[in-house]
């Protein structure tokens, strides 16, 4: 009877420890992966009027499933508040964390995350009333400002009006929607966030014409995809499934046009649609036509972004920084070999 | 003649300690505890595991690092290089605050709400019992967010208060403001020889209470009443009021004014304060309406009767006979609803108020990700100020017990 007892509590106490180490195996075994994503940013997750999750973040997750799974839709989204994401993430609620999370220094090291590459270079950015005539965020000195809590622009925030002689009020709210409500109510003078939360923001009010994103940047906000650290193999994999987006972009491979690659001479192409001879992807454990699905799932990078962020969408964010190193951009992933 | 044979005396065997009711207690404990440490010690143990396997180690430095955030609403000096020791600080304080100001408005509110209800008046006790429903029945939550809501949405921004022919004016002579943002008051300054002033009020207050005590035994002693009422105020305001413009008036008002995006000078109640403090009073002075109604009713109604007889008015009836006897049922429960609403004001979150969990619990665990050391803190705190707040009203509660002689 003791000998049964303790046997179970120490099977039980290894059960639980051994929670995280094969997420992929955990991923295939429950057959959806758990993306956890903001509760409601324009243009990078919100819910489309039929009810289907859209967004920049939830694009790249559904990318992330298609490699794994052959199929995009296997894939339940977690709506997180920025105050719980890293908790989520920490304690296995979720898989993988796409929630326009920066990528600093302390939650790399600290929080004991994995990020997994940039796949928006942003910055912190002020939204305005037209009518009250501010033109730039030197004008602001006294000013309420409402703030999501737990995010790396509280702290910009403060260090900013700090450095410039500036006093402010903060009213810390919880997400992007409370923040929205309380700027339109009038409680705050300016809210702020990253800039391109702030024009997917504006273009969904009511009169956007009636706000103004003041052209002032007061930080840089890298944002990227990240998971827990522990697993390199799954970090691999969410860091590959972005690079591969990025070398079809600049590959020139898109949605429509990916089968039409099987004749090319060019040899990293194949190996990244696995039209090729060498399975390179057996590496991290996924099949061998992952990345075709990857792309054939949202298109490549450039595609994403349009549909989410760019003239498409109607955001009409400028490709700036985020363009392709190709075009002037930034963006640059390794060779796939 | 034998002496009585005493019965033979068994041996000690082990399935005694089940079958054998002079042991069975025993056993039975000595297992139920064995059981409660596995388990205790399992639940530790996994969690040292899984933080060890996350690369994580249990540690409370953080809370001497720069915190780097602001908070709103400071009742001690706070700057964002202050450490995430004193953010917390500052968040313990505005809980408390919250707490402090919640549990005497609900009080006050619960004690005459509760007597109301049992009115004669139709439309007063109904008046109360709609009140009583509505605030008890509905989440507390909800009441926090509608407050909030209530205050920002229909009330002026301060631009509004700006022009020649402005669309929105300060009450009381342009001493009070209420805006979204929140009410803003004058707010005492105290000039040189101020401090006289308070040492002349705290005196007055303290005779006072030294005149009432004097009052009450001469009633005990001799049966006359004096005026208590009239006397204790007039030495409390007097003295304090005389000296006030004697020493050519060294305390004056600083009143708000519109400077910029906001007003300026005042006492600042934040809506996130008010639309909190509101709530969780309004929310749990129902609850002490039904307690003291109750309190009051299991008051034997031949109390009230003989006080009638004796010719007592309805309102002496109810300071003298009846609330007296009804305390010793009333302050019992009252305790688990001031602990309901201290603990309560934790929802400070919905609508940005920055209590101990929206700073230790809130900024403070997500920016350094120390979610366990916050939790437990945040436990110890709660579990600390509950504690306390118990065995303050326990030793009040002492008092009002009947003395058997």
């Amino acid at each position: 009877m003791k000998k049964l007892f303790f046997g179970v509590l120490a099977a039980l106490t290894f059960a639980a420890g051994g929670a995280f180490a094969g997420t992929l195996d955990d991923v295939k075994a429950r057959g959806n992966l758990l993306c956890g994503v903001s509760t409601g940013a324009p243009g990078f997750a919100t819910v489309d009027d039929s009810g289907k999750d859209v967004g920049f973040d939830v694009d790249y997750c559904r990318a992330l499933a298609a490699a794994i799974f052959g199929d995009p839709m296997a894939v339940k989204f977690v709506g997180l508040t920025s105050a719980v994401r890293f908790t989520a993430l920490a304690a296995g609620e979720v898989d993988i964390l796409a929630r326009n999370t920066t990528w600093t220094y302390s939650r790399d090291t600290d929080l004991k995350q994995t990020f997994l590459g940039v796949n928006y270079y942003d910055g912190q950015g002020f939204m305005v009333k037209k009518e009250l005539g501010v033109k730039s965020t030197t004008e602001l000195d006294g000013a309420t400002v409402c703030i999501q809590v737990g995010t790396t622009t509280e702290l910009n925030l403060a260090d900013y009006f700090k450095e410039n002689g500036m006093s402010y009020e903060p009213v810390p709210t919880a997400d992007n929607a409370e923040s929205q409500q309380q700027y339109l109510a009038g409680a705050c003078d300016t809210y702020t966030t990253d800039a391109s939360a702030l024009h997917g923001t504006r273009v969904n009010l009511e009169n956007p014409d009636d706000h103004l994103v003041l052209p002032e940047i007061i930080s840089k906000e890298p944002l990227g995809p990240l998971v827990r650290h522990g697993d390199d193999n799954w970090a691999d994999i969410g860091r590959w499934v972005l690079n591969a987006l990025v070398i079809a972009e600049e590959k020139g491979i898109t949605k429509a046009n990916i089968d039409s690659w099987k004749d090319t001479k060019d040899a990293e192409i194949h190996r990244l649609l696995g039209t090729g001879d060498d399975d390179i992807l057996a590496m991290v454990g996924l099949p061998k036509n992952a990345m075709y699905n990857a792309i054939k799932a949202g298109g490549n990078y450039g595609e994403i972004f349009e549909n989410n962020l760019g003239a498409t969408s109607g955001i009409n964010i400028e490709r700036g920084v985020n363009a392709s190193w190709t075009k002037g951009g930034i963006l640059y992933s390794p060779p796939f070999r | 003649m034998s002496a009585p044979s005493l019965p033979p005396s068994e041996s000690f065997k082990l399935s005694m300690l089940l079958s054998d009711t002079r042991y069975r207690g025993m056993s039975l404990q000595v297992i139920t505890f064995i059981v409660f440490m596995a388990v205790f010690f399992w639940l530790v143990d996994n969690t040292i595991k899984n933080l060890a396997l996350l690369d994580k180690d249990v540690s409370f430095n953080f809370l001497w690092l720069r915190a780097g955030y602001d908070i709103n609403q400071r009742l001690i000096p706070y700057t964002s290089d202050s450490t995430h020791g004193m953010a917390a600080l500052v968040g313990i304080l505005n809980t408390l605050l919250v707490a402090f100001i919640g549990c005497i408005i609900a009080t006050v509110l619960g004690l005459f709400v509760g007597i109301l209800r049992l009115s004669k008046n139709w439309i007063v006790a109904k008046l109360m019992s709609a009140y009583i429903e509505g605030f008890r029945n509905v989440p507390v939550l909800l009441w926090i967010v509608m407050v909030f809501a209530l205050l920002t949405e229909f009330t002026p921004a301060p631009r509004a208060f700006k022009g020649a022919e402005p669309e929105a004016t300060m009450l009381f002579f342009d001493s009070v403001a209420i805006t979204n943002r929140g009410t803003y008051f004058p707010a005492p300054v105290l000039a040189e020889g101020a401090y006289w002033l308070l040492l002349c009020f705290g005196f007055s207050i303290v005779a006072s209470i030294y005149f009432i005590r004097y009052a009450n035994k001469k009633k005990k002693d001799t049966g006359k009443s004096l005026p208590k009422f009239w006397v204790s105020s007039v030495m409390i305001v007097f003295p304090t009021l005389i000296l006030f413009f004697a020493m050519g008036q060294p305390v004056s008002l600083e009143y708000p004014y519109l400077k910029g995006f906001n007003f300026k000078d005042g006492i600042h109640l934040r809506n996130s304060f008010l639309a909190l403090t509101l709530a969780l009073a309004f929310y749990t002075s129902a609850f002490i309406a039904e307690i003291v109604r109750a309190g009051i009713m299991a008051v034997s109604r031949g109390q009230s009767e003989a006080a009638a007889s004796l010719g007592l008015r309805p309102n002496k009836i109810m300071s003298l006979i009846i609330l007296p006897q009804a305390l010793r049922i009333i302050v019992p429960p009252l305790i688990s609803n001031y602990l309901n609403l201290t603990k309560n004001s934790s929802l400070a979150i919905a609508v940005g108020y920055m209590d101990v969990r929206g700073t230790l619990g809130g900024i403070t665990l997500n920016q350094t990700g120390r979610e366990l050391e916050s939790m437990l803190l945040l436990m110890g705190f709660y579990l600390a100020v509950s504690l306390l707040i118990s065995s303050f009203i326990n030793y009040f509660n002492r008092s009002f017990q009947i003395v058997v002689r």
